[in-house]
């Protein structure tokens, strides 16, 4: 299973021939963004408040991470369920979000924003916050520094592993790739 | 009687919290690797060496294994004939978690109002403390650092009697289908059958503290856990939730006599980071 290499800003080529199940190294620059700074997020967006960060064309990262230790860019750094930024999602992917990258099932609100915005949602393997470190190579706090581990951070990411989980076509991996293994027997 | 100085608990709970955010454990680690080579499907056999190799990587390095650090739950068994001088043994756990965290370069998790303010209270206290008064002169320290993408799935409900254990059955694997892989399977399931609301939920954290390697003492018990793994394997979650064929590495229960009137189950479930660690001083 090979790798794609891709270069973060995504353009709008890029996602289109990004599908479901595509193992990926995305490279280049990332926001991160958890649920405190989602939430403020989405209050500036419902004021038509400047963001702090321009998300348009941006790939957004769920993560707070442990501290650096002495040497280090950034602490472990694995994904955080995204299920808790779906209320938020559809506006910043209407707003110009690309891409997300998170773990989990996402909202059908969510999975109809990503279609209609050209979009697609990545995923990290959690609980590999100790390797996925390994592939930041800069970490730096420029928004809601006040949030601590949840504040926005710019990571620069060489060969980041990712897997392509919901298309900008609206195809799920999770879907589709657990209905190969169940077993309906108890059904 | 014993006098044991609580700076002793302090420096025990610290030491534990720090080894059991960058080991997992030989247990967890050989139940990974078996799963590597019974997993059907190969992106799920990937993803299992991966968590192998990052469990690999925290530990050579002193890396947490997750950047979710936990809230920090302590287990006290406290010997009956120990004396306990030189302060507080609640103060005493709290400090050890305060040093853990700061010198471990932990993830500080915690915030102190849970509905509203929701402010960090920046050095990862309060613990969760679970304390019981045993026999003897020992005090014996279990430290979990509980990560909440799995703990945020568990569930619990109080059954009326004539759901009998095929009931009791579905409302486990509902649980586990509903948690999927926003609790990095494959997952330490913990279920605590029986006792009062609070003692259920209790008894289920414990279940997940036997990990991989502990089956349950009744023998009806043993095969009822048997049979969940076997129907919760073939969920299809797998690795990740990515499909496959190991969703759960355990499935553990604990047992207590209940009212007429109920059977009271939790299931609190742990990810494939599912940390522990103990001492006895």
């Amino acid at each position: 299973m090979n790798a794609k290499n891709i270069t973060l800003p995504l353009t709008d080529e890029v996602i289109s021939t990004l599908h479901a199940g595509d193992l990926v190294h995305l490279n280049g620059v990332l926001y991160t963004a958890r649920d405190a700074a989602h939430a403020r997020l989405f209050e500036a967006l419902n004021r038509k408040e400047p963001l702090p960060v321009d998300f348009k064309g941006h790939t957004v990262y769920y993560v707070g991470p442990t501290p650096a230790q002495p040497g280090q860019v950034v602490g472990s750094a694995g994904p955080t369920s995204s299920y808790r930024m779906d209320p938020f999602t559809p506006a910043l992917l209407d707003y110009g979000l690309k891409g997300i990258i998170g773990k989990g099932d996402r909202s059908s609100a969510v999975i109809e924003a990503l279609v209609r915005n050209h979009a697609v949602y990545f995923t990290a393997i959690g609980g590999l916050g100790a390797l996925i470190s390994e592939s930041i190579i800069a970490s730096d706090v420029i928004a809601y520094a006040d949030l601590g581990t949840e504040a926005i951070h710019r990571f620069t990411v060489n060969d980041f592993p990712a897997i392509v989980t919901i298309d900008c076509f609206g195809n799920n991996l999770y879907t589709s790739q657990q209905a190969l293994y169940r077993k309906d027997s108890h059904d | 009687m014993r006098t044991l100085s609580v700076s002793v608990i302090t420096q025990t709970v610290k030491t534990l919290f720090m080894e059991a955010n960058v080991d997992i454990g030989s247990s967890m680690l050989s139940a990974l690797q078996r799963h590597v080579v019974s997993e059907a499907s190969p992106l799920g056999k990937s993803v299992l060496a991966q968590i192998i190799e990052n469990d690999q990587v925290a530990k050579e390095k002193h890396r947490p294994i997750c950047q979710d650090t936990g809230m920090s739950v302590v287990f006290v068994k406290l010997g009956q004939d120990v004396h306990l001088v030189d302060g507080d043994l609640n103060d005493a756990i709290h400090e050890g978690v305060r040093q853990a965290y700061r010198d471990g370069y932990l993830r500080k998790s915690v915030i102190s109002d849970p509905l509203y303010a929701r402010l960090n209270t920046k050095d990862n206290t309060p613990a969760v403390i679970h304390l019981e008064l045993v026999s003897g002169d020992r005090v014996e320290l279990e430290v979990m650092p509980k990560g909440f993408g799995s703990e945020n799935m568990s569930a619990l409900k109080l059954f009326a009697p004539s759901v009998g254990v095929d009931g009791v059955k579905r409302f486990i694997l509902d649980t586990i289908q509903k948690a999927g892989p926003n609790a990095c399977p494959p997952m330490i399931v913990g279920v605590g059958i029986g006792g009062t609301f609070e003692m259920a939920a209790l008894l289920a954290k414990k279940a997940v503290l036997r990990s991989t390697d502990h089956p349950t003492s009744d023998p009806k018990y043993t095969e009822l856990e048997k049979e969940l793994l076997v129907e919760a394997n073939a969920l299809g979650l797998g690795p990740a939730g990515l499909g496959g064929t190991t969703t759960a590495l355990a499935i553990n229960i604990e047992t207590y006599p209940t009212h007429i009137a109920s059977i009271p189950v939790a299931v609190n479930i742990s990810c494939h980071a599912s940390r522990h660690a103990k001492a006895i001083v």
